[in-house]
């Protein structure tokens, strides 16, 4: 590999420039291109909820981030990976995350953003505080952790 | 926010007959404990005082700072007391004796911010006996009256005045915070504590960070451990996440909670992440 290939997990207190970020993938061997979005969703658990505020550990969260990307390429031999992460208020419908992947064919670049998105909600240190309709507030996975700590479900299980 | 009208007082006229040396003067880590004790209130109050008896002035470990004398001679720490509430009779005085090595900021500040104005006395509940502890404790400007009709009857002793008054009693957010020392024995286990004793950096994010009412704080600990340190945490601030639920990260990479701290580091204790 003579080129270095980017490989960036980043933090944004402002929306995601996709357009932007895409670029970053554009490579003439490439013949597939996947990205995820995830989104601000109006429900969780049965409640309505109306925002979000995400918060990060950044320097872990960078760190652990790029790990992830670096064993993404790694394993699925794709050519470039990427992954941005909101952190902030957020509002209903907002672009929450964003993962892309190109490689030389669509298989492995599905299998890599699969794996990224899923080991991004695992592992990396990002919280996410639900505000729901009739003014109550959540961290989402922790709530059931100090309580009745006899229910708890593994991380990164849960949807978001 | 300092409030102008919290002076502060440590108490050092005493004779410290068990130790057979100045309490003042007995090094921790290299300082002094009047000066440590100086260190921990000047930042909490608006002005700090050291206690003395009249001879006492000019001794080298307490010269350098702004002093109140005794008035009535040999009536001890009540005494330092009095004579602080008379000379400045419109402040509340946060008193503290010069033999509690383990005392910590965190301590001073919970009683702060837990003080009760209408009350002559804020103080803490004795982690041993559960009696009031007169020597790490804010005494009102009201309480100056009462103190003197205790002394005009002939009576001495601080507790025992503390406990027939009107003292918002608190408990003790770290036990050993007010464990004294009174004999070179004593002493010399506290040192060898203190010896070991870590300056750690803790962050808080998110259900933590609301629990602890900071994201941020610098303590002196015992803990050696993250499991010993999220422990003391946990009782202090209230934390309500089990400790099976959460990872730990030391100086900005994952960690295990049964590595031994140094002194410096940073920890964070992550709750359980939810990206995405």
């Amino acid at each position: 590999m003579s080129e270095t290939i980017a490989a960036e997990f980043c933090l944004s207190e402002s929306p995601l420039l996709t357009d932007e970020l895409r670029r970053g993938l554009q490579d003439p061997v490439c013949g597939g291109y996947v990205a995820f979005e995830g989104w601000v969703r109006n429900a969780n658990e049965g409640r309505t909820v109306l925002r979000l505020e995400y918060e990060a550990f950044a320097p872990l969260a960078l760190r652990e981030g790029q790990r992830i990307l670096a064993r993404a390429r790694e394993r699925f031999g794709v050519r470039h990976v990427c992954c941005a992460h909101r952190v902030g208020s957020l509002a209903l419908g907002e672009l929450a995350v964003w993962v892309a992947v190109s490689a030389v064919h669509r298989a492995e670049a599905f299998d890599a953003c699969r794996y990224i998105i899923d080991e991004v909600k695992h592992r990396v240190p990002i919280w996410k505080k639900e505000h729901y309709q009739d003014g109550d507030s959540g961290w989402v996975n922790c709530e059931h952790c100090a309580a009745a700590p006899h229910h708890h479900e593994p991380l990164g299980v849960t949807t978001p | 926010m300092t409030d102008p009208r919290l002076f502060g007082l440590v108490l050092s006229g005493g004779h410290s007959r068990r130790m057979q040396r100045d309490k003042a003067g007995l090094e921790y880590a290299g300082r002094p404990q009047l000066a440590r004790a100086m260190d921990l209130l000047q930042p909490l109050v608006a002005r700090a005082f050291v206690s003395v008896r009249a001879d006492q002035r000019d001794e080298r470990t307490r010269a350098g700072y702004d002093s109140i004398a005794d008035i009535h001679a040999e009536l001890g720490p009540l005494g330092g007391i009095h004579a602080a509430l008379t000379t400045h009779p419109a402040h509340a005085w946060l008193v503290l004796a010069c033999d509690l090595p383990f005392l910590d900021a965190a301590t001073l500040q919970h009683l702060i911010a837990h003080r009760a104005r209408a009350r002559l006395v804020t103080a803490y509940r004795s982690s041993s006996d559960g009696l009031p502890e007169p020597l790490c404790a804010i005494f009102e400007p009201s309480a100056r009256a009462p103190i003197e009709h205790w002394i005009a009857q002939g009576q001495k002793c601080p507790r025992k005045l503390l406990s027939q008054s009107d003292v918002e009693l608190l408990d003790l957010p770290n036990a050993h915070a007010l464990d004294n020392i009174n004999t070179v024995e004593e002493y010399s286990v506290a040192h060898a504590a203190l010896g070991c004793a870590r300056r750690l950096n803790v962050r808080y994010f998110a259900m933590l960070r609301e629990q602890a009412g900071c994201s941020f704080e610098q303590l002196q600990t015992r803990a050696v451990t993250p499991a010993d340190l999220y422990e003391e945490l946990r009782q202090r601030h209230g934390l309500t996440l089990k400790p099976q639920f959460l990872r730990v990260a030391v100086n900005d990479e994952f960690g295990d909670w049964n590595l031994t701290l140094a002194d410096g580091d940073t920890v964070v204790f992550l709750p359980p992440v939810a990206g995405g």
